[in-house]
């Protein structure tokens, strides 16, 4: 029997894959990587791209991650992947927003009605525009 | 017949209630499943998560992050507190609130500062009428909220933490623990717990790519993150249903009021009837 690493593929939404595999290949910030049962601690932030994983009977299978972490124990690969698509500008455009969300229902204390409803426009509002910024990197890849 | 029409439209009303308080019982009903598909879903990727920490707890780390250096001094507390976008929910929000509030006056007694963020729609309007800093808020999360819509006022908060505005981080939330009961819960979530006295029979580290500061900063804002993401999940589970058990004791209620209303109803019925006959009675004796 060949030796094998166990291999968890978890996003935040659902486990995606848990099994033990001969080796898995993944694109780290570095570089392709691929790492095979007893492998050193390593941890890395992964690249959008895909992450396979060579099972124990030779076949291959591939899963898709828009970024995430990847953790190396020697017995042990872990994949935390990100479903949300992140940008350092997205974050921090996000939390401008929430500020801003704050700071306006702050200002207009008088008509709770009226902030609940400017609230949920704004709501909508970031909902379009993140829409827009994923359908921007879809297209860029 | 004394108040006869008044009662009826009474008990019409009061029907009509329980309409409306049956519908919402079986609405979270159904909606409670989800709501706990979702918690279940959401769990692997916490533990994993957690697992991952606990190992770089362990690790003999050249670096440390500013997350798990524990501050000398108490100025500033963050609270990150999670709450329903909706009412009728019972005592969900203001058991969670009264918790809250108790925290926070222990805080402003002994000089230490509160700051405070809001997810959902009850604690943004709760904390806008306290004398506390409200410095972000996300509302309208929706029945499956997304991580997206979080990492908005966890950034804030996490960015506050850097830079040594706030010295502690605490997320206040509704534990779900099982439909009768959710417990309200206030954690604390930075600096990070030291990790339990395990002793490490070897030393050993991390290779990190690029660096150390790097990975642990993005590894330890993704835990906070899932953290915050599975109180929201928690929360979702507990609001529907508290306003289940809620809804479903006005229903009773409402059952109730309609008997006795419907008791008096006859009653004068009954009474109004006999009047009228020792009348003609009366009146026939009189002839």
């Amino acid at each position: 029997m060949t030796s094998t690493i166990r291999c968890d593929i978890v996003s935040a939404e659902e486990e995606i894959f848990h099994g033990a595999a001969q080796m898995v290949v993944a694109t780290g910030e570095i570089g392709e990587l691929g790492i095979a049962p007893r492998h050193a601690p390593l941890i890395t932030r992964l690249k959008p791209g895909q992450v396979r994983v060579i099972l124990e009977n030779g076949e291959e299978q591939f899963f898709y991650v828009s970024g995430g972490i990847l953790e190396v124990q020697p017995q042990v690969v872990t994949v935390l992947a990100d479903t949300a698509i992140r940008a350092k500008d997205l974050d921090e455009a996000a939390a401008n927003k929430a500020k801003e969300a704050a700071e306006r229902a702050l200002a207009n204390r008088t008509d709770a009605i009226e902030i609940a409803q400017a609230q949920a426009e704004l709501a909508q509002a970031m909902a379009q525009l993140q829409a827009l910024e994923r359908l921007r990197k879809a297209l860029k890849h | 017949m004394a108040g006869g029409r008044e009662i009826k439209t009474k008990i019409k009303s009061v029907q009509n209630t329980r309409k409306v308080t049956r519908a919402l019982e079986m609405v979270s009903a159904s909606k409670i499943r989800k709501a706990q598909d979702l918690m279940k879903a959401s769990r692997p990727y916490a533990r994993l998560m957690r697992q991952v920490i606990g190992h770089i707890a362990k690790a003999n780390t050249e670096y440390q992050h500013p997350f798990m250096v524990a501050r000398t001094e108490l100025k500033r507390v963050g609270y990150i507190v999670v709450s329903t976008d909706r009412g009728l929910c019972g005592g969900l929000n203001s058991n969670l609130f009264r918790r809250l509030i108790a925290e926070i006056r222990e805080h402003t007694d002994r000089g230490v500062e509160v700051d405070v963020v809001a997810i959902g729609a009850k604690a943004n309007a709760f904390f806008k009428r306290l004398k506390v800093n409200l410095v972000g808020s996300a509302t309208h999360l929706g029945e499956k909220p997304q991580l997206n819509a979080l990492i908005g006022v966890i950034k804030v908060m996490l960015d506050a933490y850097t830079d040594g505005r706030i010295d502690q981080l605490k997320l206040a939330y509704n534990d779900f623990v099982n439909t009768m009961t959710q417990k309200p819960t206030i954690d604390t979530l930075l600096p990070l717990p030291p990790s339990n006295g395990l002793t490490n029979t070897h030393e050993w580290d991390y290779i990190y790519e690029p660096g150390p500061e790097v990975v642990l900063d993005h590894v330890l804002t993704r835990y906070i993150e899932s953290l915050v993401y599975q109180a929201a999940l928690e929360n979702l589970a507990s609001e529907h249903a508290a306003r289940m058990v809620a809804m479903k004791s006005a229903s009773d209620n409402a059952t109730k009021a309609i008997e006795t209303l419907s008791l008096i109803y006859n009653k004068a019925r009954q009474a109004a009837i006999t009047q009228e006959i020792s009348e003609i009675v009366g009146g026939a004796a009189a002839v």
